[in-house]
């Protein structure tokens, strides 16, 4: 469970957030709003890429401020573009990386690789240059590399954004059937029909946390207004 | 092969062989190739370099690549040395050169990234003594490959950004935009690596 207690955040003069008290404990919740409305910034918080300037954000009642590296162990972040998320030059090469850190045999690592690449549909792309797959490809990849990993909590930053409506497709498809809890930012409002719980972001604050059918409502309406 | 153009995936022995004997060998055969003065000798050496490339049965354009790329330095070699010294001098510096790049090539196309960066962490682990993490020199490493196809990708879009705008080919004027673009994206890279855990 992921907690903002009193969170704020600004960059420069600019306030991002104001004074947000959440706590996320849902299985699937979405996030939506306009350009700027603070949803990455938010979402970094998550995983403690980004402190708050006042506040504290609590992941399993673990301190973003203190104990980040547990943090980022519980909680994996996919960006929107899978090119920057990429760091290795071939596909294996890229998820074995992610488990470098984690004591593991060569062959539990390679085990491992294997199993997520086949779930992801990258079977067969193990010596693959990474840089060369697909858009749907990468994003499937940076998806992987993450969850290899096994974190307890996925946040996902607008990960379909540069993709075709198959690949959103199979995107929505591998969150939906994720075991971890999904916190998901996206401007593709159908992914988020079949989720627990939906928040509208707007100028820094929280508002509207509803059920998906109201929440994306009220920002269509906001967004019409 | 990768992104860079270095391994080409073969399960022969070249392959199989670990990172560290291959570039023990390299050191070796190539400080041999250097020592050699005999012009006969230093093309039997060449022909035994590219001999090597079909023993890991990568294909021929490679070995071509390799070459291609090496020829206007070959070039220039020897027309400097036909013209200061002797045909002798040119045939053993270009062909000591062309061998030794062979061979380097032969071990980048069979070796992946990640064996060489496990290989280059571990030999950066006694500077752990004197606080430096070999496991971000290795880090390091493994960026820099990994950024030199996204800068190659964020310079050909400025530049057709550029010409769309119909301001003809850019060059200097480009220098602005790629260097905003390669900052936000070495930005956006190091968020991935915090996110990964990979910097802990």
């Amino acid at each position: 469970m992921i907690r903002f207690e009193g969170v704020r955040h600004a960059y420069g003069d600019r306030v991002v957030l104001h004074d947000i008290d959440l706590e996320l404990a849902e299985h699937r919740i979405g996030i939506i709003g306009a350009n700027g409305s603070g949803k990455s910034t938010l979402a970094r918080m998550c995983n403690g890429l980004i402190l708050p300037a006042a506040g504290r954000v609590l992941v399993n009642d673990l301190d973003t401020r203190k104990q980040g590296r547990r943090i980022q162990r519980l909680v994996g972040f996919v960006f929107p573009d899978a090119d920057t998320q990429i760091i290795m030059p071939t596909v294996a090469e890229d998820v074995a990386i992610g488990l470098s850190r984690r004591g593991l045999s060569t062959s539990e690592t390679k085990r491992r690789t294997t199993e997520i690449l086949a779930r992801h549909g990258l079977a067969g792309h193990h010596d693959h240059p990474a840089q060369l797959l697909s858009g749907g490809q990468k994003q499937m990849l940076a998806l992987a590399a993450v969850l290899v990993t096994e974190p307890a909590i996925l946040v996902c930053d607008e990960p379909t954004t540069l993709l075709d409506l198959r690949n959103v497709r199979v995107v929505a498809r591998t969150l939906h059937d994720l075991d971890q809890q999904v916190i998901l930012l996206t401007h593709h409002l159908d992914m988020l029909r079949q989720f627990d719980r939906v928040l509208v972001l707007d100028e820094g604050r929280v508002v509207c946390d509803d059920r998906p059918e109201p929440a994306i409502k009220h920002y269509q309406a906001l967004m019409e207004s | 092969m990768n992104t860079l153009g270095l391994y080409v995936p073969g399960s022969s022995w070249p392959h199989r062989l670990p990172a560290g004997p291959k570039l023990l060998g390299l050191l070796l055969a190539v400080t041999g190739v250097l020592l050699t003065s005999a012009p006969a000798l230093v093309v039997a050496e060449v022909v035994l370099s590219a001999g090597l490339y079909p023993v890991t049965r990568v294909p021929w354009r490679v070995l071509g690549r390799h070459v291609r790329a090496l020829l206007p330095f070959l070039l220039v070699i020897v027309i400097f040395q036909l013209v200061t010294a002797e045909w002798q001098r040119a045939v053993v510096l270009a062909g000591g050169l062309l061998a030794a790049v062979l061979l380097a090539g032969l071990v980048t196309v069979t070796t992946k990234v990640s064996a060489m960066l496990a290989l280059f962490e571990r030999l950066a682990r006694p500077l752990d003594q004197v606080g430096v993490s070999s496991r971000r020199v290795a880090l390091v490493l493994a960026l820099t490959m990994r950024c030199v196809p996204l800068v190659a990708s964020a310079f050909q879009e400025c530049r057709d950004a550029y010409r769309a705008r119909g301001l003809g080919r850019g060059s200097w004027r480009l220098v602005v935009p790629l260097i905003v673009r390669l900052v936000r994206d070495a930005e956006a890279l190091g968020d991935a690596i915090t996110a990964r855990g990979l910097d802990l």
